[in-house]
């Protein structure tokens, strides 16, 4: 029966018990009416014959209970009974339901955080009406979904298949809302995106397509309601005012409900703005170019409509843009994706990781049931001659085993509110983590009401699971043969169900700390990795010199202003700029043609590598090494020949030897010819994971740009240099917003996901070892207990120690033994999927193999040392005076 | 009320089933029924009827019914079942063995002893 029916039924006993009372009050009044009916007759009062014959019934309320317990004890009773009984029992022997309970609250807390995870990555849409419908749109066979907005333009309105579809795209502005400027993170969104997603204004009203009327026509934005809340004190006179976005003047339109944070799940971004204003919120406008893929879409399926009727009709749209657009959209295509995590291309890996982190959450679980089981067949045992005893007095099987599951429901109750409750501080705080710098990410995992029903159901459920385990051991028992001879009889077989659980979960366990070691060890090793660029003592500026009001034109001008102004801060030793850090969030990609090459579309491209605009000092500040060639200089300009340092990856794709680049030539995708003056080291770009990347450096000069990140080496203490570097800056031009930290720390973001995966790893592997110890301890102390009188006689017999230890010891450690070997295995196997999350992660490391040996070893020593000592310190007196 | 004897344990329920047996009748009128019958010579706490009357409906002996009483009042009426009449049968045999047993304990006189022959 479950928990719900159960409680349902005592509801219902209850309701019932009302009515039978009712009728009982009815037949007592029947039967005394009729007394007095007699009493009248025979001449009394009718008065005193009424007193006289309620006097006569006697006691009412006590025939009433007796009449109840005349028709059966009622479950609610019986229920009660077993609880106040289970409860003594459980508080007769706390040691047990503490363990029990903490084993349990352990299983159900992991659980509870990674299905929360789950639910809300994977099970759960965006958190937007109709979210079922909603789709990102994504290209190619790489299932990109990065679009053109022109491209946008041609599915938004051709399509057949979609109510509506939106475009968006994170980017980061300065807003100022009176001489305050600070750096803010937003959605660019076309007009029509708050009526595609479905959402109502909580203040004012949103921008809508009739808003724009081409490009920089909406100076409208929308604010998000925590960003309402924190930079504009929740004043309602905000809406309708008029503020400064990277120095263009917007007006607040209005603020969106609280809990919308937009169409991705990851990111909380703090107002809205129209797309079509690209030009002043980034300085240019990427919209006008169908080569230019840097937005993402979302569209409403209409109803009836479904995916695949969709990606025809889109596929039919793509192949007229392809012949209509060779160069660009030769050869496009369009799928679906679940909306939520950048199509799949951050969507695939999430939910791998998830699921794998929900399937060894479950593993947890189980090796939590199988512990709770040994621990409540163990303690079924000890209570053997306890349950005979019940059964010899009368007690059925049923209502001693009805007691043992109210024991284990309890139990599993407890636990499961425990673990839940934990679960619940620890989402709180991944909630607001903030584990990429700068950057509002939105990790929305509280718990709802799915994940604590799902935790409470998991709860019952291994409740039920292990409280079944001794139920066998009760059917079989004989009363009399155990009252009469006591508990020791058991011989017991071979392998045990319970054995098999012990080593099933050591397994687990092994399993755990085998990828947690290797995880670790991969975060060791990307963190001393070789990046193509030292991050020790290093500064980093990231600002964007649109956002104080510089166009492309005034940029150089100002950049070369800020290198100057770096250089004289006292401890600096090398300034350069770049126009966005590498392993930063993002990275932007230019294809490039051989020097022969004569057809520049883009399925000629000789290689497709990552491109930095950088200024002469750039390479030295990062301190990248040069292993052939030049650096730039200051006269490589707009007005000196095309020049280019390439990483080693770029040579041996286009010149097939990274020896002779230097001075060859490659061509861009206007034909016009690039010189190779220089040969860097390779490095990690867009992932510490990633394939060799091709990277190319060129000149800020040659090709402009307002996206300013500055890197400052020093060899003084950040702590004092950051402060002067910030007075510097500011005396520059007050009015411009940048964030500055060490490189070391913007390195999070690129460690963010072997962090998570590290953490992650980490805990279940802890929650792991910590099940084993009370499993492997629950296993040896029954073992050790149920031998005790053996092992006092073998001492008084003069057996040694070691002889004594391996009879109470030897069957507990062989399972150990068993569990970890295949465990280790099984890790190994494992770990080959880490490597995707962890750089670096491999199984095939000694440090690791020794580890985990080591691990379970100290796992083993550390549950069976009690026990041990207790086998070892039996007194054959005591024993057999005991008996 | 001296010359009332005191009910022996365990003998309600057989009276109760002979009561009922010789036609259906709600509580009082079993209370009634068995004072006429043996005389006013058994004395049963009214109240202590009821707690017997549930018991033997749960065990099946009895049915209950509710219905309008000779003093034109609603009332519980209770009936003998198939399985009430069978129990009754042994019940009555069982206490005619024992009654003829301890009757016939009771009334032995005592014999001579044999040291004295």
């Amino acid at each position: 029966m479950s928990f719900f029916t159960s409680i349902r039924s005592a509801v219902s006993a209850l309701l019932q018990r009302s009515s039978v009372d009712k009728e009982m009050e009815e037949e007592v009044r029947s039967h005394i009416e009729h007394r007095a009916d007699d009493l009248v007759r025979s001449g009394i009062a009718p008065a005193e014959a009424k007193r006289r014959a309620r006097v006569e019934f006697g006691g009412r309320a006590h025939y009433k209970q007796e009449m109840h317990e005349a028709m059966g004890a009622h479950f609610l009773d019986t229920f009660m009974g077993d609880l106040r009984m289970s409860m003594r029992a459980l508080i007769k022997s706390p040691g047990f339901t503490w363990v029990a309970i903490l084993t349990l609250a352990l299983g159900i807390g992991a659980n509870a955080v990674v299905f929360s995870i789950l639910n809300a990555f994977i099970l759960r849409p965006l958190n937007l009406p109709g979210a079922e419908s909603l789709y990102t749109v994504e290209r190619g066979q790489d299932r990109s979904p990065m679009q053109s907005y022109a491209d946008y333009l041609d599915l938004r309105d051709r399509n057949r298949s979609f109510d509506g579809m939106a475009a968006y795209e994170i980017s980061p502005a300065g807003l100022d809302t009176g001489g305050n400027p600070a750096p803010s993170w937003l959605y660019e969104t076309s007009g029509n995106y708050f009526d595609v997603l479905g959402v109502q204004p909580y203040l004012g009203r949103f921008f809508h397509p009739s808003d724009e009327h081409g490009y920089n026509s909406v100076p409208y934005i929308v604010l998000s309601y925590s960003y309402w809340q924190s930079r504009f004190q929740a004043n309602p006179a905000a809406v309708g005012s008029t503020v400064l976005v990277n120095k263009h003047p917007f007006t607040v339109l209005g603020v969106a409900p609280p809990g919308f944070y937009g169409s991705e799940l990851f990111y909380a971004p703090q107002f809205w703005a129209p797309i079509v204003d690209q030009e002043q919120i980034e300085g240019w406008n990427g919209l006008k170019s169908r080569g230019n893929r840097g937005i993402w879409l979302i569209g409403r399926l209409k109803a009836g409509v479904t995916p695949a009727q969709a990606t025809a009709d889109m596929q039919s749209i793509a192949a007229t843009l392809g012949a209509s657009y060779p160069k660009e959209d030769g050869q496009i295509s369009f799928s679906l994706a679940r909306p939520g995590f950048a199509g799949d291309m951050l969507g695939g890996p999430v939910r791998a990781f998830v699921t794998a982190l929900m399937l060894l959450a479950g593993l947890i679980l189980l090796a939590a049931c199988a512990n709770l089981g040994s621990l409540f067949a163990a303690r079924a045992a000890d209570r053997s001659r306890e349950i005979a005893l019940r059964l010899a007095l009368g007690s059925s099987r049923r209502r001693v085993l009805r007691q043992l599951l109210t024991e284990a429901v309890m139990i599993s109750l407890t636990g499961g509110v425990a673990g839940i409750a934990g679960a619940a501080v620890l989402l709180r705080a991944l909630s607001t983590w903030q584990p990429v710098p700068n950057f509002p990410v939105n990790l929305p995992v509280n718990p709802d009401a799915t994940v604590y029903a799902v935790a409470l159901l998991l709860a019952f459920a291994s409740g039920l699971l292990f409280g079944i385990v001794p139920i066998r051991q009760v059917l079989r028992a004989n009363p009399y043969q155990i009252v009469k001879a006591g508990a020791t009889g058991v011989a017991g077989r071979r392998f045990a169900f319970r054995d098999v659980l012990l080593v099933v979960q050591i397994v687990v366990c092994a399993v755990l700390v085998t990828s947690s070691m290797v995880a670790v060890r991969g975060l060791i090793h990307s963190l001393h990795s070789n990046f193509g660029f030292q991050p020790e003592n290093a500064m980093l500026v990231d600002t964007d010199l649109t956002m104080a009001g510089y166009n492309d034109g005034r940029s150089p001008a100002m950049q070369k202003r800020i290198v100057d102004a770096m250089e004289a801060v006292p401890g600096a030793t090398a300034v350069g700029l770049v126009d966005r850090a590498p392993l930063a969030l993002g990275w932007s990609t230019n294809v490039v043609f051989d020097d022969n090459a004569t057809d520049f579309s883009m399925s000629k491209a000789a290689a497709e590598p990552l491109m930095y605009r950088v200024s002469p000092g750039y390479l030295k500040a990062a301190g990248t090494a040069l292993l052939a060639g030049r650096m730039f200089t200051l006269h490589d300009d707009e007005k000196a020949p095309k020049v280019a340092i390439v990483n080693r990856q770029f040579a041996r794709i286009l010149f097939h030897s990274d020896s002779n680049a230097v001075g060859r030539f490659y061509r861009t995708i206007d034909g016009s010819r690039v010189q190779v003056i220089g040969l860097v080291e390779d490095g990690k770009y867009k992932t510490l994971t990633e394939d060799q990347e091709a990277a190319v450096f060129v000149p800020m000069l040659q090709s402009p740009t307002s996206a300013t990140w500055i890197v400052v080496r020093s060899n003084r203490d950040p702590q004092q240099f950051g402060p002067a570097m910030e007075a510097a800056l500011h005396h520059l031009d007050p009015g411009l917003p940048f964030t500055m930290r060490t490189w070391t720390k913007e390195l999070d973001s690129a460690l963010f996901a072997s962090r998570v995966a590290t953490v992650a790893l980490g805990i279940l592997g802890g929650l792991g070892a910590m099940l084993a110890i009370t499993g492997i301890f629950g296993m040896a102390s029954y073992s050790v207990s149920k031998r005790l009188r053996e092992l006092g006689i073998r001492i008084a017999l003069g057996a040694q120690r070691r002889e004594v230890l391996q009879a109470a010891l030897g069957r507990p450690l062989r399972l150990l033994l068993l569990g970890s070997a295949a465990g280790l295995l099984l890790g190994l196997a494992a770990t080959r999927v880490l490597a995707y999350i962890v750089y670096q992660a491999t199984p095939r490391d000694p440090v690791v193999l020794v580890g985990v040996v080591l691990a379970m070893l100290v796992l083993g020593l550390a549950a069976t040392w009690l026990p041990a000592m207790r086998a070892l310190h039996a007194d054959p007196i005591m024993l057999l005076r005991e008996e | 009320m001296t010359d009332q004897a005191q009910l022996i344990p365990g003998t309600l329920d057989l009276l109760i089933l002979k009561a009922v047996s010789l036609g259906p009748l709600h509580g009082y009128g079993v209370l009634l029924r068995i004072g006429q019958i043996s005389g006013s010579t058994l004395l049963i706490e009214q109240g202590a009827l009821y707690p017997a009357l549930f018991r033997l409906v749960r065990q099946g002996f009895l049915e209950a019914q509710w219905g309008e009483s000779e003093n034109n009042r609603r009332a519980k009426f209770y009936e003998l079942t198939d399985e009430g009449r069978k129990r009754l049968g042994e019940q009555t045999e069982g206490w005619n063995r024992l009654v003829g047993a301890m009757s016939s304990v009771l009334n032995a006189q005592p014999e001579p002893r044999p040291e004295e022959i």
